[in-house]
């Protein structure tokens, strides 16, 4: 994936990126190649290559003392003679939208405890950008509630105390509601939902819980402090990170149903013929998904595996049961008297 | 030096130009650029340096480097001079406090997911570039994060803020026929974790909201850049959440199995025992379909007693999902 990127960097991507690490780097003399490399997400070798390459630029004549002096054989990088681009580049219009939108989103968060410093960074940075932030208000990020103000506020403030949590929290793949403690590590909003990820005691493990599925939130009177192992989960490798050993289900969606390989982590889509897609995806429990069967009805069908094919026919035949007239009545009269 | 691939050829070429080009107070001539970025040196013909010499202009152009051309001499124009105007070039001193760059740091990598996530990182570097203050966004605790998963965002993107017309292939929600729409973008917004554009559509003459989602195919341009006025203060997500339409509650009667439905008991009215089996459960609703789609996902823990509309909506899923489930390898191929 990253070899991928960087044989497909662009000229201009990598000159950006150069015209950054030079300030980035004169404010930080002496720092370690890995740091720089870590900043600026690219591999030490491709530091050391870019840092071979400014050694080799400079003011005009090209003489030994024009160019840009660039040390770094200790793994340690000291920079000098770059003064003409010793400031970094005005943002872009892109780079300007991202912060700005991102910014104005976060500002109408409920119950965000660093809305004064929203306030503050959003003026500053509106003021450093000009006419690069002209269109930015015409595109918004709404970052929505999704959970009632009241278990969103005890989360952050067992987060800032410090304390365990007490949560009963619905599972709705399984149906079922559950009781656990949790040591709270943050909470996050990912596609529009609010969660709380923390140290489930019952599980021991990390835990992502939904906050419109928490059905009650105690603070208990307990030091939450997670253990040292928990690491938060990967935002960017998703929410739901399948395992590779999970099994492989292969859908058949109808143009209705397409959202679907937008809204879960799909292994691969394609186009069927006749319209719709074909998706397959990997997951460790099917319950979640012979709910999704049900409720898409027609617009969807499972091609693989076959005993899901059944089990999600088998449960609309069952349920369907109950709407026919003749058999409804003979339960009712069969099993316990109707009390009343 | 000749060893060197051409790529970091043309990035010391790239560099050294803009460095020259910085460097200078008085705009220079071409002829003079040529001699004083050496890799323009090794290039053969003036033709091969004129090809180059364009063609680099316009990817620091794309870059939103500030080049400008002005005429070397006020009483002949006809030979122009370039430069970068340092202060256009630079961005503003400005520091930022902690804290705010604790904030920054989490409305960068809010983007960490979308397309826009390389420039939403490159931007925080920039800000970062000259001070040297830490952010710690832990204490924060609360991470947003936005995707953009809709192949359609960035074309859509750029038309709302360059105002250039667009066209595209649209699927309609209901029947899911794909027609071409003509449309003015206006602006676009993520709600729900979904984005819509908001449009004035000029082949019906009147604004709609429009689910990326649902753009299939290019979005082709029609025009140039500011063809069209965006209405002053148009808000796009005031206007996608109006297209929900507000409904008044209505009452259903659900039969639930015990043990079951635990979001449906939460919000029910009243909840009574109606056997060993099932509950009986009093809730309401406002839409239909969205709450179709809720029981069906029950499957045969949850029956609808009334309204007659919603039994109906979920017989008409399950019935689906059960035809379906029969003929689907048939149907498949």
């Amino acid at each position: 994936m990253i070899a991928k990127k960087q044989a497909a960097e662009s000229a201009t991507d990598r000159l950006s990126r150069l015209l950054t690490m030079v300030p980035w780097l004169l404010n930080r003399q002496g720092v370690e190649i890995a740091e720089v490399a870590r900043e600026f997400a690219v591999t030490p070798a491709q530091v050391e290559a870019d840092l071979a390459l400014l050694f080799l630029c400079g003011t005009p004549g090209g003489y030994h003392g024009d160019l840009i002096e660039a040390e770094w054989e200790s793994g340690r990088v000291y920079l000098g003679n770059a003064d003409t681009i010793k400031r970094p580049l005005r943002l872009g219009v892109d780079e300007a939208l991202a912060l700005i939108v991102g910014l104005r989103a976060l500002a109408a968060v409920p119950g965000i405890g660093e809305r004064d410093a929203v306030v503050r960074a959003l003026a500053k940075l509106e003021a450093a950008t000009g006419s690069a932030a002209a269109g930015t208000s015409r595109i918004q990020v709404v970052i929505d509630e999704g959970a009632s103000n009241e278990v969103m506020a005890m989360a952050q403030q067992a987060l800032t105390s410090r304390r365990r949590v007490h949560l009963r929290y619905l599972v709705p793949g399984r149906d079922e509601s559950t009781e656990r403690d949790v040591d709270p590590m943050r909470v996050i909003n990912f596609d529009a939902q609010w969660y709380l990820e923390g140290w489930c005691h019952r599980a021991q493990d990390v835990r992502l819980f939904r906050l419109d599925r928490i059905e009650s939130l105690t603070i208990l009177d307990q030091d939450g402090t997670p253990p040292v192992t928990a690491q938060p989960r990967d935002l960017d490798s998703g929410v739901f990170s399948p395992h590779a050993d999970d099994q492989l289900v292969r859908l058949a969606l109808e143009p209705g149903a397409a959202w679907v390989s937008d809204y879960y982590p799909t292994e691969s889509v394609e186009p069927r013929q006749g319209g719709g897609v074909e998706v397959t995806l990997r997951t460790a429990d099917t319950a979640w998904l012979r709910r999704l069967m049900w409720r898409l009805g027609s617009q969807a069908a499972v091609l693989d595996p076959p005993e899901l094919a059944s089990e999600v026919q088998d449960g609309a035949r069952q349920a369907l049961e109950a709407y026919a007239p003749s058999t409804r009545s003979a339960r009712s009269s069969g099993s316990t008297p109707a009390s009343g | 030096m000749s060893t060197q691939p051409n790529a970091a050829v043309k990035i010391e070429r790239l560099l050294n130009l803009v460095i020259c080009l910085l460097y200078t107070r008085m705009p220079l001539s071409k002829a003079k650029i040529r001699d004083a970025v050496p890799q323009y040196g090794m290039t053969a013909s003036d033709e091969a340096f004129d090809r180059m010499f364009e063609r680099d202009k316009d990817e620091l152009r794309q870059l939103g480097i500030p080049l400008v051309t002005e005429p070397l001499d006020v009483f002949f124009d006809d030979e122009p001079g370039y430069r970068i105007d340092r202060r256009e070039y630079a961005l503003p001193e400005i520091s930022f406090a902690a804290d705010e760059l604790a904030v920054l740091g989490l409305a960068s990598r809010a983007w960490a997911q979308a397309s826009l996530a390389g420039p939403a990182a490159q931007a925080l570097r920039k800000l970062k570039a000259a001070g040297v203050e830490r952010d710690d966004s832990s204490l924060i605790g609360i991470e947003p994060r936005v995707r953009t998963v809709e192949p359609a965002f960035e074309n859509v993107k750029n038309a709302v803020l360059e105002r250039i017309p667009v066209a595209f292939a649209y699927r309609t929600a209901g029947s899911g026929e794909v027609t071409t729409r003509h449309v003015q973008p206006w602006g676009i917004a993520s709600w729900h974790g979904r984005w819509y554009l908001t449009a004035f559509d000029t082949d019906r003459g009147a604004p709609r909201v429009f689910r990326l989602g649902r753009i299939e195919g290019e979005v082709a341009t029609e025009g140039k850049p500011a063809a069209y006025e965006v209405p002053v203060g148009h808000e796009p997500k005031a206007m996608i959440s109006n297209m929900a339409v507000e409904r008044d509650p209505q009452p259903a009667v659900l039969r639930v199995r015990l043990g079951a439905g635990h979001s449906l008991r939460r919000r029910g009215r009243t909840v009574g025992a109606d056997d060993e089996t099932w509950s009986r459960v009093d809730v309401d609703f406002t839409d239909t379909e969205a709450f179709a789609d809720e029981i069906s996902g029950f499957g045969p823990d949850v029956v609808v007693e009334s309204p007659t509309e919603l039994r109906e909506s979920v017989i008409r899923r399950l019935t689906g999902a059960l035809g379906r489930a029969a003929g689907s390898e048939e149907a498949s191929e």
